[in-house]
């Protein structure tokens, strides 16, 4: 009983000093935060992509800010849960962020609501909400990146390039989950307009099991292209199921979140060559922003991280520097700033490319998508190898389902 | 009030909802959302309370009924424009039916193969609401619900949505305090302590263990549905096998069988990682580092502490938070005695 008694007071104790634990106020400093998830599910993204945010937050910083400025960002882990997604912008917003990172697709949806009403802009690159590209009816979503309807638009374009005609078979291999699945409605209407023979194949969650898929597209359907679009471990597992059917892997098209290092490493760097995937921000050191993120980290005296300059971490990086370029625009409209200004800001953005980062990326109040540029990339050696320039494909159908999707609600 | 019958038990409720009542007026916006996900949690814990704590029937498919509340509700106001005061009965109901239906084979199955039976529930109920378009709204599973009003009060804050969840959350604990203490209730607890001898003395199993998984699921409906109306939207993705099994941690740390015990244990699990989150960076700064220096070391030490206060407060105190609870009053009931 002793016993319990002190656990019990240490644990109050524990509690009040955990809650009286208050954020020093800096002065001139623009608060920012994110979400990340270092743990839970997709953690191998997490793990990549959020210390490039903070890498790039810290590197303005060393320049001076923005404007003078510095910003201040504040990460949370969220292990990828919804209730704790809502819970850390619920604090980000209380200590007066004025442009957040939203990381997930389901956070994103249990957000907007919300990114509504407290007028603050929100960044989801890559995390689905496919519709909120109309920047009119979802004012304070920006998805900043090709949705995955401009992402499945660009994997057909680059197979018309490739010289598919009436009567292509292409498979879509999706995750069963809505960000999955958000996919389906495009690939079905390009097939439509092009006269493509499209079949679907759904992988329950958790995805590491595929095999009577890919027989089925490999033997059965005898498809000539492959679209995936998985998350998690389940890309790996795909790579190598195709492997071992025989299937061509150049003929394999994964979407954003299939195209990572720690994808191929999973399957194995030799299994994996020739396999495509998509990028919306690109991969290799060779860019002056990566490059100055190298000499930061050797003028601080540490020793650069292996991931610098790969798939995920680039993304990251793309991540800090929008929310950089929106704040910076932003401050036009005058001091304080708010989240509306910001939302001001990003609209303003033209032409952004980054050095080499992006295709120029333009940003409209009717488009918070800034295009839907993606580039495909290959797998040679050991590295993704870009096989293509920046491209995009079937932009009056990929409006078509916004409107459409828009109308509805 | 015959809950309640001696004088120092009303002081403490009175005082209870008082403390409910003014914590509104101290909290910001983010401590009103970490209140109200606990408020969230607990009504859900409490529903799979009864199921598990008191009728001894494990269930691991909590989360698919609350998926059914939530979307009962979404269409109900979507599609047909009915206000939340509506929907959250409503979404209760429909997920009591469906937890009935899936709680019939727990006649013939007890224990781990119910929990397979439950777990084979989720994985249904998951796919059906996700692959029938009529229900999940198209592709994205995902049903966007008006702003819920109340008497033209819209409901679009962290407080006024507290003022949504702190009703139906009395309402749903004050009635699990009278169920269990009513003879329906005592026909549950026979029932878990030993079957057989429940149905010797006149207990009709069958229809008791039905009656627990209809008001359990009723409870996670209405929770399901509340999510809902929280977050303005509907999506499966809050309630799938994870969260089952999250609601089982809190029944299990909260106490088996004791309804206050839920809501300690939806306490805990949902207050456990965001006070965490202070107490890893508070760590991190007492040695000197960053926080973004070690981020993915303090993500995962946070975890391991998770974990790890779990399993210590389970050796300490197998019965959960709720005896914990009890001893301590104990102590000071008796002092300067040990008993």
């Amino acid at each position: 009983m002793k016993a319990k008694g002190w656990l019990a007071v240490v644990v109050i104790a524990a509690l009040v000093a955990a809650l009286s634990v208050v954020a020093a106020d800096a002065k001139h400093a623009i608060k920012v935060g994110g979400q990340c998830d270092r743990t839970g599910a997709t953690k191998l993204v997490g793990v990549e992509i959020c210390p490039a945010v903070t890498d790039y937050i810290r590197l303005v910083n060393k320049k001076g800010g923005v404007m003078g400025h510095t910003l201040e960002y504040t990460e949370i882990e969220h292990e990828y849960r919804v209730d704790r997604g809502v819970e850390a912008y619920e604090r980000l917003k209380r200590d007066g962020a004025v442009a957040v990172l939203d990381y997930g697709t389901p956070i994103v949806y249990a957000l907007t609501p919300r990114h509504m009403e407290d007028k603050i802009p929100a960044i989801t690159p890559g995390f689905g909400r496919a519709d909120s590209t109309d920047g009119e009816v979802w004012p304070y979503i920006f998805p900043m990146a090709a949705s995955y309807w401009s992402q499945a638009a660009g994997a057909l374009q680059y197979i018309k390039e490739k010289g598919a005609k009436k009567g292509t078979k292409i498979a879509y291999l999706y995750f069963d989950n809505p960000a999955g699945r958000e996919g389906i409605p495009m690939m079905e209407r390009v097939a439509k307009k092009e006269g493509y023979e499209i079949r679907l194949f759904a992988v329950p969650p958790p995805g590491l099991e595929m095999g009577p898929q890919v027989i089925d597209i490999t033997r059965r359907m005898r498809a000539d292209w492959v679209v995936g679009h998985l998350f998690g471990r389940s890309p790996s597992v795909s790579i190598k199921e195709f492997r071992k059917a025989g299937f061509p892997l150049d003929r394999v098209i994964s979407l954003v979140w299939g195209a990572g290092e720690a994808d191929v490493e999973a399957a194995g760097w030799d299994v994996s060559q020739g396999y495509l995937g998509l990028q919306f921000a690109a991969v290799g050191r060779n860019l002056p922003a990566i490059q100055e993120i190298i000499k930061m980290y050797r003028d601080e005296g540490k020793e650069v991280p292996k991931y610098v300059g790969g798939v995920y971490y680039n993304r990251g990086v793309l991540i800090g520097a929008i929310l950089a370029e929106g704040i910076r625009l932003g401050l036009q409209f005058g001091e304080p700033l708010t989240g509306e200004k910001v939302k001001r800001g990003y609209e303003q953005i033209k032409n952004f490319t980054l050095g080499g980062f992006l295709p120029p990326l333009t940003v409209t109040p009717q488009d918070h998508e800034g295009g839907g540029w993606v580039r495909v990339y290959q797998v040679k050696g050991k590295e993704w190898v870009p096989v293509t320039d920046w491209i995009r494909g079937y932009r009056d159908e990929v409006f078509k389902l916004v409107n459409e999707a828009n109308k509805k609600k | 009030m015959a809950l309640y019958p001696l004088p120092l038990a009303m002081a403490s409720y009175a005082l209870g909802v008082a403390l409910l009542l003014t914590i509104p007026l101290v909290s910001d916006s983010h401590t009103m959302a970490i209140v109200n996900l606990i408020g969230l949690a607990a009504i859900g814990a409490i529903g799979l309370n009864i199921l598990t704590g008191y009728t001894g029937q494990v269930s691991l498919g909590h989360g698919a009924f609350m998926m059914v509340g939530a979307y009962t509700a979404a269409i109900l106001s979507a599609r047909y424009g009915m206000p939340f005061w509506v929907g959250l009965p409503a979404g209760g109901a429909v997920a009591a039916a469906v937890g009935t239906f899936f709680g019939i084979p727990s006649l013939r199955i007890k224990g781990l193969y119910l929990a397979i039976a439950t777990l084979a529930a989720q994985f249904i109920i998951e796919w059906c609401i996700n692959h029938i378009p009529w229900i999940s709204g198209g592709v994205q599973s995902t049903i966007y619900v008006p702003t819920p009003a109340f008497l033209g009060w819209e409901i679009n804050t962290e407080y006024r949505r507290y003022f949504m969840i702190l009703p139906v959350f009395m309402l749903a604990y004050v009635a699990a305090q009278n169920l269990v203490r009513s003879r329906v209730g005592r026909a549950f607890i026979a029932i878990r302590d030993r079957d057989v001898a429940a149905e010797i003395i006149g207990v009709d199993v069958f229809k008791y263990k039905l009656l627990a998984f209809a008001v359990s699921s009723f409870y996670a409906g209405v929770a399901g549905a509340l999510w809902t109306y929280y977050l303005k939207i509907a999506n499966y993705e809050h309630f799938i096998l994870s969260t089952s099994i999250s609601y089982l941690a809190m029944v299990i740390i909260g106490g088996l069988g004791s309804v206050l015990g839920s809501v300690f244990g939806a306490t805990f699990i949902t207050l456990l990682p965001i006070v965490l989150v202070y107490v890893v960076e508070g760590i991190a700064s007492l040695f000197g580092f960053t926080y973004f220096a070690i981020a993915d070391f303090l993500a995962n030490l946070r975890l391991i502490i998770f974990g790890g206060l779990i399993i210590l407060f389970l050796a300490i105190e197998p019965e959960g938070l709720y005896r914990m609870w009890g001893n301590i009053k104990r102590y000071f009931r008796f002092w300067p005695f040990s008993y």
